[in-house]
């Protein structure tokens, strides 16, 4: 109960920095609307799309990158919340959530949970402004997909916490964007399918498969469909449960260099 | 009467490094329950990374921490429950209110409802801050923040509040607020940790360990160690630090 008490005020700290934020909120909705409306329209014309699960018929580029982009707004929303641990690490409010009598693993969890939250709410918004751009899912398409949003995010953001785990400043975040945000990105199925990928070249094709962001896109573009893409599941869970427990090593105060003294 | 016999807090063979510098090496002391304690040393003495250690930010390898007999190794959560901590860095969202704030850490601690709302006038009012509850904290000066800090510190009712140099960067009025204040905490038994480098904000009455160089150069009650030497005189002949 206590602990319920504590995750609560967590993940409510968490969303209303979310709402007073708005530029953020913005940014968090224009980035995929941008490839939504512009590139989209441009890739359409280069791109010709065969049908593969879980498509019936062919479809739009448009509709293709719709999964891909909601796992984008994951994938930012993860790694905006690893920037937003590395400033309560730098601020201090680490220390303050840290010291308080709960284990570890439940505090950082309640973090993962507050961030997959902020992350659920962006992708909504998407969501709804693709409806009315045309781009519709059955209700039971947008039902079968909320969990695997949650997976998604909940992947996504341990990988966040992970990463926050091992950057001391703020500064060295823009590394973050190069090293992991846009190999994660570009070396998915979020934008073009595994065998067009194959098709220019077999190496590449192999790391989109490695990827753990590939098999979050793959588990929400079935889910989209009202399909469960078991594999894609499994690997989703898997990807969360290690970078979870890096994190969590990370984190372990023997290893914690918070002792030192801030300048 | 467990409280007199047990200390607050007791450190016994606690040493620590970062990498090849040695921090603190082989530290003891303990604070009896109801006592302000001192942690005096120059910068650079170990204080801060003996206070990571206190509230299990970090691990020491070797060393025993109890919290009134708790051991913070084997029982870090009902340890901590027992501490309250205003740490040296800042600890709190600026854009939210006090109320917020230290709702917030109530919730941490599991208090909720009736009793959180009246545990944070309560603390709000020991320290002279029960008006400024609706405010933004980013809109009150350093010397309402640390205040702030400190009413937040004592929410859960702790038995032992460790502060780590809480008077850095405020002013002399608000500075001699602070020292006073949290010397008045005592007298409800609370037991205090005071780290500091500031001579003139330890009491005669007051015990302190001075730390030097990581280890602990003297422990007693300020007028028995100092033996009539003006403590500032003293500490700088200990440390060869000015005071």
């Amino acid at each position: 109960m206590n602990a319920l008490l504590a995750a609560k005020a967590i993940i409510g700290r968490e969303l209303a920095r979310f709402f007073t934020q708005r530029e953020r909120f913005l940014a968090a909705l224009v980035r995929p609307l941008v490839w939504l409306f512009v590139f989209a329209a441009g890739f359409r014309a280069a791109l010709g799309l065969s049908i593969i699960p879980p498509y019936q018929t062919y479809i739009t580029y448009e509709t293709y990158i719709v999964p891909g982009l909601c796992g984008m707004i994951l994938l930012f929303s993860g790694m905006q919340s690893s920037l937003s641990l590395v400033n309560d690490r730098e601020s201090g409010a680490m220390r303050l959530l840290l010291t308080a009598p709960r284990p570890r693993w439940f505090l950082l969890g309640a973090k993962l949970v507050a961030g997959a939250s902020v992350g659920l709410l962006q992708v909504a918004a998407f969501l709804v402004i693709a409806y009315f751009y045309g781009l519709k899912f059955s209700a039971g398409g947008y039902l079968a997909a909320l969990p695997a949003f949650v997976m998604a995010g909940v992947m996504l953001g341990a990988l966040g916490l992970f990463l926050s785990a091992r950057i001391r400043q703020l500064e060295n975040f823009a590394g973050v964007m190069n090293f992991v945000i846009f190999p994660m990105f570009f070396l998915s199925t979020a934008l073009y399918p595994l065998w067009k990928m194959q098709e220019s070249s077999l190496l590449l094709a192999n790391l989109c498969r490695a990827n753990p962001f590939t098999h979050a896109v793959e588990l929400i573009r079935f889910a989209l469909y009202g399909q469960l893409n078991l594999p894609a599941l499994g690997w989703t869970v898997l990807s969360a449960i290690v970078f979870f427990g890096l994190a969590l090593h990370g984190y372990e105060p023997a290893r914690t260099r918070s002792g030192r003294r801030p300048d | 009467m467990p409280e007199t016999i047990t200390p607050a807090l007791r450190v016994e063979g606690l040493s620590h490094d970062w990498g090849a510098k040695s921090a603190l090496a082989n530290v003891g002391f303990s604070v009896p329950a109801g006592r302000f304690c001192a942690l005096l040393g120059p910068n650079g003495a170990g204080k801060s990374t003996l206070m990571a250690v206190l509230t299990g930010l970090i691990r020491p390898r070797p060393g025993v921490v109890t919290v009134n007999g708790h051991d913070l190794g084997r029982a870090p959560r009902k340890a901590l429950a027992q501490i309250g901590v205003v740490f040296q860095q800042p600890t709190y969202d600026l854009d939210r209110s006090v109320g917020a704030n230290l709702r917030y850490f109530a919730a941490l601690h599991g208090l909720s409802g009736r009793t959180a709302a009246d545990r944070i006038t309560e603390c709000l009012a020991r320290l002279g801050m029960a008006e400024r509850i609706a405010e933004k904290v980013g809109a009150l000066n350093g010397g309402h923040r640390r205040r702030m800090e400190i009413a937040r510190a004592l929410i859960h009712r702790p038995r032992l509040l460790l502060l780590d140099e809480p008077t850095v960067g405020l002013d002399a009025p608000a500075r001699a607020a602070i020292t006073a204040h949290v010397h008045d905490l005592t007298r409800d038994g609370i037991s205090v940790l005071w780290a500091t480098h500031l001579v003139d904000e330890l009491r005669e009455t007051d015990d302190l360990v001075l730390l030097h160089r990581g280890r602990v150069a003297a422990t007693g009650a300020v007028s028995d160690v100092t033996a009539g030497q003006p403590l500032a005189e003293w500490f700088l002949a200990q440390t060869g630090a000015p005071a």
